[in-house]
């Protein structure tokens, strides 16, 4: 479960970097790269919080 | 009556104060890493990086300025300040206590504190523009030193009674708040200006160079703003955090570390957030004065809102919260020296109130390079004190401690020390016009020597009266 979750984290964390990239390039607008951002943090906010109050054993 | 399960968590809270930081409460990396990395991606960071820009400051000035202060900031913490944190265990204040006595290291605690304060209140400031954005509030600009409308001051508040409130329960709240914030905060910042650059003109890599001279670091200051150098970003680079490193400050951090060269993990800090985030804050900046021709509004939130939408805002705000946090507890801490007696988390209490209240005020962001400047300056010449008390005063033939060993409540050698130390600062800056940014290395020559001199003076006259020591 813990490890689902911190893949999930790192969508999150991926979700919020690498479209800002695409604005570079010009492949997305930078509307869709707010969007694409906030979805990215909320995602890793959750997540992370989740898989760090995880017990260590799993 | 029974005391509520909120009470005696804050109860719960113990951290240290007055003895060595047991075994088994060491810290491993992980915790240094992202502590450093939250504290310097932070709130100042919306405001640093942007200040340069309204500088003047030109692109191969910044990006090598900033590579050699960021790399002695790295270096004072690793062989300063780290090692005797991890000998002694102890925090600044206790120590201090024993070197200075308690009367003067509680004069310096209550400046120590004030200092704090400040600087937390402005990274408050920073997060009520965020705050704001909603509501529509005015924004402050870069002339403004006293609060300039009410949603202004009741955003300022909502923020630092949020930020009090986390402060209250310790070092571990604060600690894991940064953690989980901290890889976020620096990919919004590089993401944000990465966004932003075809708007500037950068529409491929090897455009940006051209764009940074051109458009973003000019080399121009702004209307009212004095022109900075490659030496003053460099000085700037290496002092911000001058009382955390040389003034050792982080002997309340770094006591926690399981080995010395632990230290090297506020290298995360400084290349993510003094070097990284300040120049993505900076093309935010330089965007904003683009598209606004020259506007004198200063106001981070909007900027990161304007570039990264909601979680651009979110960004500033808790930017804002994770520095403020170890900001307010360490206040905390240099208050509790004082007074022992008095809980941790009643005095973070009062300390965040205080800070709110100044954080009202935005001369406290507009004027913040000479105020982080100012602030290590005064606090610096203790830390030179400490590192020639543990190295030097014992291969002297001298006594260690000795406000301690001597049962003084000041130690004459320090006392004179701080004084002299920043009596030659103000005459400098005053008289020869020495810039504030650059008082710092003369003034800990003048602390370290002072003291030295002093200690030999005042050990020996007591050694010949007969005074046991």
């Amino acid at each position: 479960m813990i490890t689902i979750l911190k893949i999930v984290s790192f969508i999150g964390l991926a979700l919020t970097l690498i479209p800002a990239f695409f604005v570079f390039t010009g492949t997305i607008s930078l509307d869709a790269n707010k969007t694409l951002m906030l979805i990215g943090t909320v995602t890793w906010f959750i997540s992370a919080v989740l898989w760090q109050k995880a017990p260590k054993t799993e | 009556m029974e005391k509520s399960k909120f009470q005696k968590k804050l109860e719960a809270v113990v951290e240290y104060e007055r003895t060595p930081v047991p075994e088994k409460k060491l810290k491993g990396w992980s915790s240094f890493i992202g502590m450093y990395a939250g504290e310097h991606t932070a709130g100042t960071e919306f405001v640093i990086g942007p200040l340069f820009v309204a500088h003047g400051v030109s692109a191969f000035d910044l990006v090598f300025g900033l590579l050699i202060g960021n790399f002695l900031a790295v270096l004072s913490w690793v062989f300063l300040c780290s090692p005797i944190a991890t000998k002694s265990r102890l925090t600044l204040y206790y120590m201090l206590e024993k070197i200075a006595g308690a009367k003067l290291t509680l004069v310096y605690n209550l400046v120590n504190a004030l200092m704090f304060c400040f600087l937390a209140g402005s990274m408050i400031a920073v997060s009520a523009t965020a705050v704001g954005i909603p509501f529509d509030m005015i924004m402050p600009s870069l002339n403004d030193w006293l609060p300039n409308s009410l949603g202004w001051v009741i955003a300022v508040f909502a923020v630092g009674a949020v930020t009090t409130i986390i402060a209250m329960f310790g070092y571990d709240q604060v600690s894991k708040f940064a953690n989980l914030a901290a890889p976020w905060m620096i990919l919004v910042f590089i993401a944000a200006a990465v966004a932003v650059l075809p708007q500037l003109g950068v529409t491929s890599f090897s455009d940006f160079w051209q764009v940074a001279k051109d458009k973003i670091w000019t080399g121009t200051p702004l209307a009212g703003q004095s022109k900075f150098t490659f030496w003053h970003v460099m000085f700037f680079g290496w002092f911000v955090n001058m009382a955390m490193h040389i003034g050792m400050a982080d002997l309340s951090i770094l006591r926690y570390a399981k080995k010395w060269y632990y230290g090297i993990s506020s290298g995360a800090g400084m290349y993510m957030g003094h070097y990284i985030a300040w120049m993505a804050s900076g093309i935010l900046y330089a965007l904003f004065l683009n598209e606004s021709g020259g506007s004198m509004e200063f106001a981070p939130g909007p900027i990161a809102f304007r570039a990264a939408g909601i979680a651009g805002a979110l960004c500033v705000i808790i930017a804002g919260w994770t520095t403020a946090n170890p900001t307010i507890y360490r206040a905390g801490l240099a208050l509790q020296a004082i007074k022992p007696k008095w809980k941790t988390w009643k005095v973070t209490m009062v300390v965040g109130t205080v800070t709110t209240i100044a954080a009202a005020f935005p001369a406290l962001v507009m004027r913040l390079l000479e105020f982080v400047a100012l602030y290590g300056l005064i606090l610096m010449p203790m830390g030179a004190v400490i590192l020639m008390d543990f190295y030097i005063i014992p291969r002297m033939g001298l006594k260690s401690n000795y406000a301690e060993s001597s049962g003084k409540n000041i130690n004459i050698a320090v006392a004179v020390s701080w004084v002299v130390t920043l009596l030659v600062s103000f005459l400098l800056n005053r008289y020869y016009g020495v810039e504030i940014f650059f008082l710092g290395l003369p003034g800990w020559f003048i602390a370290a020597l002072s003291y030295l001199i002093v200690s030999r003076f005042i050990q020996k006259k007591s050694i010949e009266k007969g005074v046991a020591v």
